[in-house]
């Protein structure tokens, strides 16, 4: 055994130092990898935030699904409570999430444009917001979750007098006050 | 007497700038005004004069009537202090018919008299010769009196002139939003704050002392009717219920509050007994019933209803019945007011994007519209039934106009800023 490790040792002598000669001779070029990033890969395993699972309030935050906040303003025609197709599915996202959070609570505000009575206005931001209401329902939305409030003409996001700015004022805002 | 109005700023004080005076301007105005001359009162007072110019209101309240052409005051040749300085040669060379002579004097416990007479100059006839007394802040109102006493006695009509209006009032946008209820004198002046909100005030109506106005507030997040007195600022909600509280309108006897109220799901016309605190629900439909309007006999109330479509003028008895359609022509007709007469009916009338005020005579069943605006609304009779004062939209923003009941004279009262709409007129305080 002891003569063994010594031969073994001498070899190794050997070609370090063949190796030292060899060195001098022509240097090798050192390659330096980049340090290996950590941070970039914690094992966290979480799922894809499904845009389409609208009981879940993180999609509120979420652009791509029916359910972000951003597309809480229903808009309408001049002098109409028909909720047009392209806001459906907005409204099925937001009755679903009413429906799977019974504490959630929204009051829906309507708003008319500028044109005619004031007081008539107000009558049509209330059937308005009771067009939404009914739609929230149908998805499973109970009626003590749904409050309506109608502000009429008397609160305009835009003020100017052109239809550019009349459509955007012809609008439900669906308020969340609650989302439990 | 008036009384001074209390100022009640219930939720913020208001900037000490909003509420510069509106500006009257006579946009279209009647070629066969009568021409009168108002001299400059005298001023016997003990007390130095203030800057207030009796002559001058009187002659603004008269121009703005449109009956009237007043002759300025650089082209009067005399100035007659009393009836023997009177050269009626100097009055009929400057073509004018009528003429107003008066004094200041010095009246009892601090209190001034105006002394006035009024002389028809080409019968060299005195019309009126009268004593007023005026408590020392109320020159402004002594004023508007002997206009409205020489307008009804050349006239025929008591004058509106002594009178209020109130308005709605929007300044700042967006979370800075803030609303005023206002009451100023007929001719804009003396405006003050009665309430003050950044949640929206709407539809301010008087009762018919004068004493109380209704309105609509949204300062507890719904729609709801409160009742304020004038004068002692006191108020008191009358109608807070689910849904639209709105549209309040009072009956003639000022018993009864009859509103728009949609805690059935949708609006109805309901009359509420102030005495006995009973509400009655008179409508029964679908559609939108609101704006009640009572007629000045008190048996019957129209409204706005877009039961056949779209918004149309109906009446119903004040015990309810049958539901009966008034107006026919136009797309849209809202917000109607019923003139003192019980005749003459005035409505935002509204024709493809245009919305103007139109009046409809009953009895000849004739509608003529008498403003050219855009988006014109809320028509208010003067007390007298001579005009009609209605919000309109210029450069933007919301201001007051004023047309006379045949259109034949149309004056605009402008704020210095922010948005004014809703006018009403009040009755005629005494």
């Amino acid at each position: 055994m002891k003569s063994a490790s010594r031969l073994l040792l001498t070899a190794l002598l050997a070609i370090t130092l063949a190796a030292c000669a060899n060195q001098k001779k022509e240097p090798v070029e050192v390659d330096t990898p980049p340090v290996q990033d950590r941070t970039d890969t914690p094992e966290v395993v979480t799922q894809a935030l499904d845009a389409n699972d609208y009981a879940n309030s993180e999609n509120f935050d979420n652009p791509d699904s029916m359910l972000y906040r951003g597309r809480r303003v229903i808009y309408f025609d001049f002098d109409q409570s028909t909720v047009r197709s392209e806001f459906r599915p907005v409204l099925r996202a937001n009755g679903e999430y009413l429906a799977a959070h019974s504490g959630a609570k929204v009051t829906l505000e309507g708003h008319a444009d500028e044109r005619g009575s004031r007081e008539y206005n107000l009558g049509l931001g209330e059937r308005r917001g009771n067009a939404v209401r009914q739609i929230l329902l149908s998805h499973g939305a109970s009626a003590n979750q749904i409050e309506v409030v109608s502000y009429g003409e008397e609160r305009p996001t835009c003020r100017e007098s052109s239809e550019s700015c009349w459509s955007q004022n012809r609008r439900v805002e669906i308020v969340f006050n609650s989302t439990n | 007497m008036t009384r001074k109005l209390i100022l009640t700023l219930l939720l913020l004080s208001v900037g000490a700038n909003a509420w510069a005076k509106l500006e009257i301007e006579i946009v279209r105005g009647n070629k066969s005004a009568i021409p009168i001359a108002v001299v400059p009162f005298a001023w016997a007072s003990s007390v130095p004069q203030p800057a207030t110019g009796t002559a001058g209101i009187i002659s603004d309240d008269l121009y703005r009537s449109g009956l009237f052409d007043p002759l300025a005051e650089a082209d009067m040749v005399a100035r007659p202090q009393g009836p023997t300085d009177i050269r009626y040669g100097d009055w009929k060379l400057l073509k004018t018919d009528y003429l107003v002579i008066g004094s200041v004097e010095d009246g009892s416990n601090g209190d001034y008299r105006f002394v006035y007479q009024l002389y028809d100059v080409n019968t060299q006839e005195q019309l009126l010769s009268r004593v007023l007394p005026v408590r020392p802040g109320d020159l402004r109102y002594g004023a508007h009196r002997i206009a409205d006493d020489v307008y009804e006695r050349i006239i025929g009509v008591p004058g509106a002139f002594a009178t209020r209006i109130a308005y709605v009032a929007a300044t700042g946008v967006g979370n800075e939003l803030q609303f005023e209820l206002v009451v100023a004198d007929a001719d804009g002046f003396n405006p003050q704050s009665i309430v003050s909100s950044p949640e929206p005030l709407m539809s301010p109506t008087w009762s018919p002392d004068g004493q109380n106005l209704a309105y609509v507030s949204f300062e507890k997040g719904n729609s709801a009717i409160w009742m304020q007195n004038v004068f002692t600022g006191g108020r008191r909600q009358i109608s807070a219920y689910r849904g639209i509280n709105g549209a309040p309108a009072f009956s003639p006897d000022g018993g009864k509050l009859a509103m728009a109220l949609s805690r059935s799901g949708n609006p109805e016309i309901v009359v509420h007994d102030l005495n006995t605190g009973r509400f009655q629900q008179l409508t029964q439909h679908w559609a939108i019933d609101t704006e009640p309007a009572f007629s000045p006999d008190g048996r019957w109330i129209y409204f706005t209803s877009d039961r056949a479509g779209k918004p149309q003028i109906y009446k119903i008895g004040i015990s309810g019945g049958q539901v009966q359609r008034v107006t026919f022509e136009g797309d849209y007709n809202a917000r109607v007011t019923i003139a003192p007469d019980g005749k003459r009916l005035a409505m935002a009338h509204g024709n493809g994007n245009q919305y103007r005020i139109a009046i409809l005579d009953s009895e000849r069943n004739r509608l003529t519209v008498l403003s050219d605006g855009r988006l014109d609304e809320s028509p208010s009779f003067a007390p007298n039934g001579s005009m009609i004062l209605y919000a309109s939209r210029e450069g933007g923003r919301g201001v007051l106009s004023a047309v006379s009941a045949d259109g034949s004279v149309r004056q605009r009262l402008v704020l210095s800023e922010g948005d004014v709409r809703e006018p009403a007129w009040s009755p005629v305080i005494r």
